[in-house]
Parts: C-alpha cells; sequence; structure tokens
C-alpha cells in the first residue's frame, strides 16, 4: 500500500520537506531532485527579488512551494507576509515564522498562535514552526493549523533531536501531522524522528553546509524512507535494563 | 564642554550600555593572552566577552588561517552562502563637524552640494537599472543644509525605485527617527570613529558630533523608534583598532541584549591609503566579531581592494555595496577613495564563482 502523505488538502509521496534560504540558486535544483523533495519552502522576502535572478526559476515545476513568514516579529506581520505570498500566486501554503530574538531565531508561540488562528480562517494551510510544548500545540489544533513543526534544536545548529522527549509527546498526543523543523544536522537524526512517529522533516542548514549538498539531501531521503519505514513496522521493545530471563516472578505460580 | 555632554535639542535616553562598555574597556589589555586561550575560546561554541577578547589579541595573530576556517564554518552555517548587495548615495557632502580625519569636513574647501529631488530621481534610476533592491542613503553631517525633513523627502522618492533603505546620516532624536522610519527606512548606520572618549575628544574639533554619548546611543534610539536593524563600527586606524572592534563588538551585543528583535550589524572601515591597520589586522578583527556575534551581519567596504573583499565574503563578510561611488555627483570630491570600483555585474559574477548567492533583497516592508 501506498504511504501517501496527506499535508492541507494535498497529498504527497516524499516526507523530505527542504529549506531553500541557504543555498546558491543552482544547487536548489539539484538538491530538490536528489532528495526527491515535493515540497520546498521559501522566505517571501527573497521571492521575486530583483536582481539577475529569481529562485522560482530554479525551483522544479512539479514542486509545491512553502512560502515562509521569515522576518515576522509578530502576528500582524506574518498575516501581512502571507496574504502577500498568496496574491503572489504561492498559493494556500503557509509557514508561520514569527521570531523576536535575531542571535538564536526561536519562535514566538504566543504571536504563532495568534497569526494561525486569522490564517486559517482565512483558508490557509498553515504550518506553525513552534517550541515542542503540549500547550501550544494544541491551541494550534484550535486555531486550525494544517500540521505542527516543532523545532528539534536551534535553527542551524545541526545539533539534532535536543527536544526528542516533548517532540515524542506532540507525536502521541496530538491528531495533526508532526513535522520536525529547526536543528536536525545528520540523516539519522532525520530517521530517529521518522522512527518516533513524526510525519515528515525539514532541512536547510544540514544540506546547505554539507560538503556535498546534492549527495547529503539523497543521504536525508533514504534515512527519511528508512525512519518512516521502521515506524509502520513497528519497533521491537528496548530492555532498559539487560536481559530478561522468563517470568522468574511469577514463572513459579500454580495455573 | 566634555565630549560626554548633550548640546541643547539632544534627546537624553535612560540607558546603561555605555557604562557598561567602558568597564569592561578599562579592564580590556590584549597583551595578557597565550595560544592556549585562543584555541580555547575557538573551541567554544558561544565564545564569552573573555573569549572575544582573546580573539582580538596578539597571540590570535598566529592562528589566523585556523580562525578563518572556523569563522567560515559559522558564517556558512548561519549565513548559508549568501551575500547581500547595495550601494551608497549620497544625498549631500555638507558638514557642520570639523572632524581632523575626514574627506567632508566643515573646514575642507571642497565643492559643497546637495541633490534636488530631481538629480536624485536621475540618480535613483541609474542605481535601479544595476538590478539593486538597496541603496544606503548618506549626507554629510549637517543639520541645516540637510535637514530631516530634506532627507524624509529623499527617502519617499526613493522608495519608488528601491525596497530596502539604509541610512548613514547624523544622529538623530527619536521622533526624527520615527519620521524617517514612516516614510521608509529601516536600517541605521552610526559609527563611533573611536571608542577611546580622550582620542575622540582629540579628532571631534567642533560641531555636534563632538557629544560622544549622543552619538553613542544613536542605535538604541534608532530601535526605540521602529527601526528594525542597526550598525556600528568604528573607523580603523584612528585609534588601537583592538580595543576600538572589542568596543563595537560590546555596544552591539549589549545594544542586541537590550533589544533582541534588532538585527545587528557591523562595518569595519579602515583608514586609507596609510593605514597602519594591516590587511591581517582587519581580517582578524572580521573574525573575532564573526565568531562574538555569529548571526551579525558584516560589510565589507570598497576602501579595501579587490581580493582582500573577495577573501571577506569567503569566510566572514555577509554583505557588500557594487557599483559605488562617495561623492555626491561625478563634480565633487569623494569623502574617501575606493579600491573596488566593481560594478553590480561583475561583483554579482564574482559571488557566483566563488559559489555564493548574491542577495539583492532579504526584507519585506
Amino acid at each position: 500500500m501506498d504511504d501517501i502523505f496527506q499535508l492541507g488538502g494535498k497529498t504527497f509521496n516524499s516526507r523530505f520537506i527542504l529549506g531553500s534560504g541557504k543555498f546558491s540558486l543552482p544547487l536548489v535544483q539539484a538538491v530538490t531532485e536528489q532528495g526527491g523533495a515535493q515540497m520546498i519552502t521559501l522566505a517571501l522576502r527573497r521571492a521575486n527579488a530583483g536582481g539577475q535572478e529569481n529562485i522560482l526559476d530554479f525551483i522544479p515545476p512539479n514542486v509545491t512551494i512553502i512560502p515562509n513568514t521569515s522576518g515576522a516579529r509578530n502576528a500582524d506581520e506574518a498575516v501581512r507576509i502571507a496574504r502577500l505570498a498568496r496574491a503572489l500566486g504561492c498559493g494556500d501554503f503557509v509557514k508561520v515564522e514569527i521570531m523576536r530574538d535575531t542571535r538564536y531565531l526561536l519562535p514566538e508561540n504566543t504571536e504563532t498562535i495568534r497569526a494561525t488562528e486569522i490564517l486559517a480562517a482565512e483558508g490557509f494551510a498553515v504550518l506553525p514552526y513552534v517550541y515542542p510544548d503540549l500547550a501550544v500545540a494544541r491551541a494550534l489544533v484550535s486555531a486550525g493549523a494544517a500540521a505542527v513543526m516543532p523545532l528539534g534544536a536551534p535553527i542551524g545548529s545541526n545539533k539534532g533531536l535536543l527536544t526528542r522527549d516533548f517532540i515524542e509527546i506532540l507525536v502521541h498526543e496530538v491528531e495533526l501531522p508532526i513535522i520536525v523543523d529547526a536543528g536536525i544536522g545528520r540523516p539519522s537524526q532525520a530517521c530517529e524522528a521518522m522512527e518516533l512517529g513524526c510525519a515528515a522533516v525539514m532541512c536547510n542548514t544540514a544540506v546547505a553546509s554539507a560538503g556535498d549538498p546534492a549527495a547529503m539531501s539523497r543521504a536525508f531521503k533514504l534515512a527519511i524512507e528508512a525512519g518512516r519505514a521502521a515506524y509502520l513496522a513497528g519497533p521491537g521493545r528496548v530492555l532498559e535494563r539487560g536481559a530478561e530471563a522468563s517470568s522468574p516472578l511469577t514463572g513459579f505460580l500454580d495455573d | 564642554m566634555t565630549n560626554f555632554d548633550y548640546l541643547p535639542g539632544m534627546q537624553k535616553i535612560e540607558s546603561d550600555i555605555l557604562p557598561k562598555v567602558h568597564e569592561y574597556m578599562r579592564d580590556f589589555s590584549s597583551e595578557n593572552y597565550t595560544e592556549e586561550e585562543v584555541r580555547a575560546a575557538l573551541a567554544c561554541p558561544a565564545p564569552s566577552i573573555a573569549n572575544f577578547s582573546a580573539l582580538l589579541s596578539p597571540a590570535a595573530e598566529p592562528l589566523l588561517e585556523e580562525i578563518a576556517r572556523a569563522a567560515q564554518t559559522v558564517t556558512r552555517r548561519w549565513h548559508g552562502n549568501n551575500v547581500g548587495l547595495y550601494t551608497p548615495l549620497y544625498l549631500a557632502n555638507y558638514c557642520d563637524n570639523h572632524c581632523a580625519y575626514c574627506g567632508f569636513s566643515c573646514h575642507k574647501t571642497i565643492t559643497r552640494t546637495k541633490l534636488s529631488m530631481h538629480e536624485l530621481r536621475q540618480r535613483a534610476e541609474e542605481i535601479a537599472a544595476s538590478g539593486l533592491q538597496e541603496v544606503l542613503v548618506l549626507t554629510g553631517e549637517s543639520r541645516s543644509e540637510s535637514s530631516v525633513e530634506y532627507i524624509a523627502q529623499a527617502i519617499t522618492l526613493l522608495r519608488d525605485y528601491f525596497a530596502v533603505i539604509s541610512i548613514e546620516i547624523y544622529p538623530l532624536n527619536c521622533d526624527e527617527y520615527v519620521q524617517l522610519q514612516q516614510v521608509g527606512a529601516d536600517y541605521v548606520s552610526v559609527y563611533q570613529e573611536t571608542y577611546d572618549p580622550v582620542l575622540y575628544d582629540k579628532l571631534h574639533l567642533e560641531g555636534p558630533k563632538r557629544c560622544y554619548t549622543y552619538r553613542f546611543y544613536a542605535q538604541e534610539r534608532a530601535l526605540l523608534s521602529g527601526m528594525r536593524g542597526v550598525s556600528f563600527g568604528a573607523l580603523l586606524g584612528l585609534g588601537d583598532w583592538r580595543r576600538d572592534i572589542f568596543a563595537a563588538g560590546l555596544h552591539a551585543y549589549f545594544t542586541q541584549r537590550k533589544h533582541p528583535q534588532a538585527e545587528i550589524a557591523f562595518s569595519l572601515p579602515r583608514m586609507r591609503p596609510h593605514s597602519h591597520v594591516t590587511e591581517r589586522e582587519l581580517m582578524q578583527a572580521m573574525l573575532a566579531l564573526r565568531l562574538f556575534m555569529p548571526h551579525a551581519g558584516i560589510a565589507i567596504s570598497t576602501r579595501e581592494r579587490p581580493q582582500l573583499r573577495d577573501a571577506a565574503v569567503r569566510v566572514a563578510a555577509t554583505k557588500m555595496s557594487a557599483g559605488v561611488r562617495t561623492s555626491v555627483d561625478e563634480h565633487n570630491d569623494p569623502q574617501f577613495s575606493i579600491a573596488d570600483p566593481r560594478s553590480v555585474a561583475e561583483i554579482h559574477a564574482m559571488l557566483r564563482k566563488n559559489d555564493l548567492q548574491p542577495v539583492y533583497l532579504d526584507y519585506i516592508r
């Protein structure tokens, strides 16, 4: 049976979402193709930016563009950018990024919930970037989000799933796709996120800063597929305290 | 007056950043570091103020290549392959200040002029034709000749041509920054020239620029007025460059801790053509700033030769000007001579050749 990923009313075969903000433009096409990515996020502030090139010309035509609200410092700015993206023909997807800290680029959860509520009511498929916080995730469900995108580690850090336990709670408790966003640095970490039951993984820096970005993109594709397959197969148990004898505490009991 | 006294009309804001920076400057001694301490600073994922000092010290000089490699990794991780492009646009060269080192100083016998709105439109059209979307608006520092109203009128006109407008003008009060922000300016550059107050006093002989404190708090007033980003720097070669870069770094660091939403940038103009700050020292300063504040933008000036600028964007700089003219028009003396006359297309091609991405626009207003 095909493992289809449904998001925002569309279906995808790939669970690898690529960021585009740190590449040289000629690399975007190779990285997208090698990674088999069907979704790519794009900072609207970079799109159609004049000069001699347009990033949109480098994105393969079958790939869904997800504009993000990078640069927004509050809900009002994010909403304005999202509406502008839609007016420019970027579709109904929007990844809401609201940051009030330029040093760490950490998300502002409260404003993100507010922006999600406004944009979802206007028919956007909203993908909010947040801390992995269960109360926030539940509020985003109520606000009409299409998915929740918790950070695995500080953005651009390549440190992996530092928030693993909290993401796992979201996977168990929230009935929306959980897509790990910032922080994934290695394919093995992407695989681990998928094994946990995350619906997809998004990467940018890990691929852009690799020695061979296109080859790393392919490695991520394979890791995400492996992790997804393992999740669907149902991973075996883990014994925390060594080997387990057969029923030493209860085996002697009479029937 | 001392250079800490405000002149009438200068707005005073409540802030503790200046005493903090001066306290650290008092304890700063670049001579006391060892190679081991520099290596420890390099190994630190989030360099402290002490680590920053070590990276600026003479002990770091033999490790420059190693520091450059570390800085390059940090630059690529935080900024990707992106290099922002812009050009300066001089509106006027009138100045009310007598600064001992400046080509626009009020006692220099240069031809003074300012662009009419008609001339400005022509210049804007020329620049826009190159594909640039960002301009840095400069004036000499003369309130009487280049009034806030004149600058506001110019910015309003420029908004028809450019998406991003930065200003490098005389320091303003908050209500004036608000006025310029509302018509289209978003980023403010003010350079302290030197953070050494005694030297500052000796070099700034007349005019409102004599007030060190009012200049020092310009960035904070700009941020309080809704500007998105501010730029810091010192003119390298006026004083002890290590101390000045240390102070500029801390000025930015403490400003951002107080205003975390601020976009922070640095510029490192070097006195040219005869500077006692070498290219290696300029590079060391840039690398130390990159490691101390990984997220900050760093601009590399056309005062520097192409080879140095190209190397800078490969390791630490994230912004460069192109197609530069440092005079108001072709009939005037430039503020400083440029060593890199390359056009926008030439800079674009150079970046491409180095697998870097020219970025013309990175902001939606």
